[in-house]
């Protein structure tokens, strides 16, 4: 019950760092969320699962760079401080 | 020493907290959001820029002229760094799209605490436009405002802080603890919030601040229920919670109801289809949210 803002910044990289890792090809792909099956028809909406591998996909372009800075400053904090 | 500039600021801030008294439900002019109070206030400008002594307010002492100087120095810079970073802050946090929050009155707060309180006999809950913008809080009770999800976060922080005192478990780090703990979770409903409205592709006009805001309503009835299990004990505080979940749930309902839903839904009549279901199913997944959260953050303060 104790939540620190501290538990909520930890638990945001974490998920940050497992939506960033997901492989385009290697896994995405395989179980059929590659980057065409988002692309649907210009129709009406893009459905539920559309905008989640639209999301996938831009965490992983945008969050790219800024993770590797922010992963490299937590590794270097839990070495120094624990 | 007296800054002429800094007592003014004062002043006028004093000023502000005298305004609430004014207009109320008289909307002469919309668009300001706050009655222009600044006629008083603006007298104290830099008089005397070290000209020599005996030009500074009243001050005995400072008769030196190199103090002079440095007075004038000094609140000269103070003055350049404040609009500096008044200009900064407004490119990070929308300062101006904050006020619109906060344009409350009495009225208003009191009728939109007796509304979370029990939502049942108001049956008008559309936002009321003017020109393409909502209208102030103070002029539609309607519209969400920051002033009461604001004070009950500080209020329910303050009873938390009174029931653990009740059964002796305080100590000033529980306060800490607990409003760390209340923002978190405010901050990961709002989030799942956000990306489950982008996920459903919904075209609503609902920022970030109005979720802030309709999240925040639940702290009102939270205090409520802890506030009755301290006088009336477990049976008292279960009652209350219960009434205020419901009211909190159908306060909820009604008012993303319009937010969310297309026009025709939104008037209660039935229209089939897949999306038009699913935005019903978001509305009601986050009304169901709130009574799950009230529950969560109090019923470990009464014992």
């Amino acid at each position: 019950m104790a939540f620190t803002l501290y538990a909520l910044i930890q638990t945001a990289i974490l998920l940050t760092n497992a939506i960033a890792v997901l492989h385009e090809e290697r896994f995405l792909s395989k179980i059929g969320w590659g980057a065409e099956q988002s692309i649907g028809g210009f129709g009406d909406e893009p459905g539920i699962k559309a905008q989640l591998l639209n999301l996938i996909r831009s965490v992983r372009t945008v969050m790219r760079v800024p993770l590797i800075a922010v992963n490299a400053v937590c590794i270097v904090l839990l070495l120094l401080f624990g | 020493m007296e800054y002429p500039n800094q007592s003014g600021f004062r002043q006028r801030k004093l000023q502000a907290g005298v305004r609430m008294r004014g207009t109320p439900g008289d909307p002469r002019d919309p668009s300001l959001l706050f009655d222009d109070t600044s006629a008083g206030g603006d007298k104290h400008d830099l008089s005397g820029v070290g000209k020599g002594p005996g030009v500074c307010p009243g001050q005995a002492l400072i008769s030196d002229p190199m103090s002079n100087l440095a007075l004038a120095y000094g609140s000269s810079l103070a003055s350049h760094g404040r609009e500096m970073m008044d200009k900064n802050l407004d490119r990070f946090i929308p300062i101006s799209k904050l006020k619109y929050y906060f344009a409350v009155d009495t009225v208003y707060v009191g009728k939109k605490l007796g509304l979370l309180v029990f939502p049942y006999m108001h049956d008008n809950w559309e936002v009321i436009y003017q020109q393409d913008t909502p209208v102030a809080p103070r002029f539609d009770i309607n519209a969400p405002d920051l002033y009461i999800p604001v004070m009950g976060f500080i209020t329910y922080i303050l009873v938390a802080g009174l029931a653990l005192g009740t059964q002796n478990r305080f100590s000033p780090e529980i306060l800490g603890i607990q409003a760390s703990s209340a923002l978190v979770w405010l901050i990961i409903e709002v989030l799942a919030v956000l990306l489950s409205l982008y996920l459903v592709t919904v075209n609503t006009d609902l920022t970030t601040i109005d979720l802030v805001a309709f999240s925040g309503y639940k702290y009102v009835g939270m205090i409520v229920g802890v506030i009755a299990g301290l006088l009336f004990g477990r049976m008292g505080y279960h009652l209350s919670l219960l009434w205020c979940c419901v009211s909190t749930f159908v306060f909820t309902i009604r008012t993303l109801r319009l937010k969310i839903l297309s026009e025709a839904a939104a008037e209660g009549r039935l229209v089939r289809g897949a999306k038009n279901q699913l935005r019903m199913y978001l509305t009601m997944a986050i009304a169901a949210a709130q009574p799950v959260f009230m529950y969560w953050l109090t019923f470990h303060l009464v014992r």
